[in-house]
C-alpha cells in the first residue's frame, strides 16, 4: 500500500518538495530559537498571506509576489526592531498583525476568500505542481548551502553576539543574510503546511533537537532528520487516512518532541 | 573615532586620547587619557556607572567614539571576555569545542573553513587553560569557574597580545576566582599577553594587577596598587568597596 501510493506523481512532487523544504526549514529553525526569534516565522508566513492575496487580486503568481514581499519586509521587521524603540518580538507583532488584515481586506476586495488563497492558508502539498517542485528544491538547496557557507558565523552570533563583533564578524550582515533565509524559506514553506502553521516546521524541529544533542552541529542535523521524518510521515499518513496534510505533519512533529522530551528526561 | 595606526616598536600598546563616549546625549566617558605599554596588567576599578564597561567596550569597537582616539599599536590582536558570559545557557547546545572554535578571528566577508593549523590551536588553547577533558563537554553544564576558563580559551585561541576582560569573575566562587586569576597571571607573565581587566575585587588589583586605573567618568587615578594604596583621595573609594568584600584579602589596600 506504502509502495502503491508513491507511484502516483503528484504524491512523488509532495515528498520531495516536502523533504527540501523541511531541511531548510530546520536548520534555519536552530538559529532562530536559539537567538528567541522563533515566532519570526509566524509573522513572515502572515505578510507572506498578504502577499498571495495581492497576487490573486493582480492575477499574478503568488509565490512571484510573496518571495520578494516577504523578503523585503522581514528586512523591514529587522530594522523596526532594531532601529526603534520596539522589542523585536513587539515588531513581529505589529507587521505580522497588519499583513493579515492587508491579506484580508485584499481577498475581500477580490471576491473573497479563492481556493488558491485557501490552499496557502492551510497549505497544500498534495496538489503542488512541477514548476513549484522545481523551485522549492533550488531555493531550499541555495538556502542549505548559504547556511553551510555561513555556518561558523552564524554559530559565533548565535552564541555570542558581542564576541562575534569583535572578533571581526559583519553581525548586521549575517542576521540580516539569516533573517532573508527565513522569508524564502517560509513561503515555501508555506504551500506545505499553510500560513497558520509554517512556525511549526521552523520550530518544531529545533526544539526536538535541543532535548537530544549536546553539541550544536550534531542540533541541526537532528533537527534537519526530525523535519523530514515528520514530513514524510506526515505526507503518508494524511493520504491513508484521509486527514489535513499540514496539520498531520504539525501533529507528527509533536509527537517527535514529545518522545524526545522524555528520553532526554530519561538521559538526564 | 577609533583608529589603528603605525607606531614605532617600543611604543605603547595601546593609547587613549581624550576619549568622550555617549549614549544618546548622556556622556558617559568624559576626556578619557592614559597609556598601557604591552605585556602591562591593568586593572580598571571605578564606583558603579562611572563608565568601566563603556570604556573597555570601546577600546574593544563595541561603541563608537564620539570624540577623541584610540590607537593600537601595529599587529596587535585583541581578545575579549564580556561579562554576561559569565553562565552560558544551559539549554545552549553547544560543546567546549564549539565555543573555543568560534575565537578564530573573522577576518573576510566569507568564513573560511578550519584548518588542520586552527585545529591545533584549539588544542593548544584547550591545554593551555587545562581544559582538555572537558572539550566534548556541553558549555551550560559546566560549573561556572569552568565556563570562564572556556571562554577564556576562547579569547586566547587567536594568540591575542591583549585581552581584555569585562568583571570576568563576578559569578564565581572565591576558588574559582583565585584559580582564574592565577590563570590570568600565567598567562601574563609566561605568554607576555597583555591584561586589561574591569574588576570590583579588590584584593585582585593588591596581589595580580601592575597596574591601576580608577575611573569615575573621567580617569582619577592611574598608576601603580602601591601609590594608589598610597593616595589619600582614593582611601575614601576602596573604603568602601573594602566594606562591601565579601572574602577575606590576601593583601589590605
Amino acid at each position: 500500500m506504502f509502495f502503491s501510493m508513491l507511484g502516483y506523481a503528484f504524491v512523488q512532487r509532495a515528498l520531495i518538495s516536502g523533504i527540501f523544504i523541511a531541511l531548510s526549514c530546520a536548520a534555519l529553525g536552530c538559529f532562530l530559537v536559539l537567538r528567541r526569534f522563533s515566532m519570526i516565522g509566524d509573522g513572515l508566513a502572515h505578510t507572506g498571506f498578504a502577499a498571495v492575496a495581492l497576487a490573486l487580486v493582480i492575477g499574478a503568481s503568488p509565490l512571484a509576489v510573496a518571495i520578494p514581499f516577504v523578503m523585503l519586509m522581514s528586512l523591514g521587521i529587522l530594522r523596526l526592531g532594531g532601529k526603534t524603540t520596539l522589542y523585536g518580538e513587539t515588531a513581529i507583532g505589529l507587521v505580522s498583525s497588519l499583513a493579515m488584515a492587508a491579506g484580508i481586506l485584499l481577498a475581500s476586495l477580490g471576491g473573497g476568500f479563492s481556493v488558491d488563497l485557501y490552499s496557502y492558508l492551510f497549505g497544500s502539498i498534495l496538489a503542488i505542481k512541477e514548476s513549484e517542485l522545481i523551485l522549492s528544491i533550488v531555493l531550499s538547496t541555495v538556502v542549505i548551502l548559504i547556511i553551510k557557507i555561513f555556518y561558523r558565523y552564524l554559530f559565533s552570533i548565535t552564541y555570542d553576539e558581542e564576541f562575534a563583533k569583535v572578533s571581526g564578524i559583519r553581525t548586521g550582515l549575517v542576521e540580516k543574510i539569516l533573517i532573508l533565509l527565513t522569508a524564502l524559506t517560509v513561503v515555501l514553506g508555506m504551500r506545505v503546511v499553510g500560513t497558520l502553521l509554517v512556525s511549526s516546521l521552523i520550530i518544531f524541529p529545533a526544539v526536538t533537537a535541543l532535548q537530544l544533542s549536546k553539541g550544536f552541529r550534531a542540533t541541526i542535523l537532528i533537527a534537519m532528520a526530525c523535519g523530514v521524518i515528520s514530513v514524510s510521515a506526515g505526507i503518508i499518513a494524511s493520504f491513508h487516512l484521509d486527514l489535513p496534510t499540514g496539520a498531520t505533519i504539525v501533529v507528527v512533529n509533536f509527537l517527535l518532541f514529545v518522545a524526545a522530551f522524555i528520553y532526554g528526561r530519561m538521559r538526564n | 573615532m577609533r583608529e589603528e595606526k603605525t607606531l614605532r616598536a617600543g611604543q605603547p600598546g595601546i593609547t587613549v586620547r581624550d576619549l568622550h563616549v555617549r549614549y544618546g546625549q548622556y556622556e558617559i566617558l568624559a576626556g578619557i587619557n592614559f597609556t598601557v605599554p604591552m605585556g602591562d596588567f591593568l586593572a580598571i576599578a571605578g564606583p558603579n556607572g562611572s563608565g568601566k564597561t563603556t570604556l573597555v567596550k570601546a577600546l574593544a569597537g563595541l561603541l563608537p567614539v564620539a570624540k577623541g582616539e584610540i590607537i593600537f599599536s601595529p599587529g596587535i590582536r585583541l581578545g575579549y571576555l564580556p561579562q554576561k558570559t559569565a553562565y552560558a545557557d544551559p539549554r545552549f547546545p553547544a560543546t567546549v569545542w564549539e565555543v573555543i572554535a568560534s575565537g578564530l578571528a573573522a577576518r573576510n566577508i566569507f568564513p573560511r573553513a578550519l584548518t588542520p593549523h586552527d585545529r591545533e590551536q584549539i588544542g593548544d588553547a584547550l591545554n593551555l587553560l587545562q581544559i582538555e577533558d572537558l572539550a566534548g563537554r556541553r558549555i551550560g553544564m559546566l560549573s561556572g569557574g569552568q565556563q570562564q576558563r572556556v571562554h577564556l580559551a576562547r579569547a586566547m585561541v587567536d594568540n591575542p597580545s591583549l585581552l581584555i576582560l569585562d568583571e570576568p569573575t563576578g559569578a564565581l566562587d572565591p576558588h574559582s576566582r583565585e584559580c582564574f586569576y592565577s590563570t590570568l597571571v600565567h598567562l601574563n607573565r609566561q605568554h607576555g599577553v597583555g591584561i586589561i581587566i574591569v574588576t570590583h575585587d579588590v584584593s585582585a588589583i593588591g596581589e595580580y594587577a601592575a597596574s591601576v586605573l580608577y575611573l569615575d567618568r573621567k580617569v582619577l587615578f592611574h598608576g601603580s596598587p602601591a601609590d594608589f594604596e598610597a593616595d589619600a583621595a582614593m582611601e575614601h573609594y576602596f573604603g568602601l568597596h573594602q566594606r562591601h568584600e565579601p572574602h577575606d584579602h590576601h593583601r589590605a589596600l
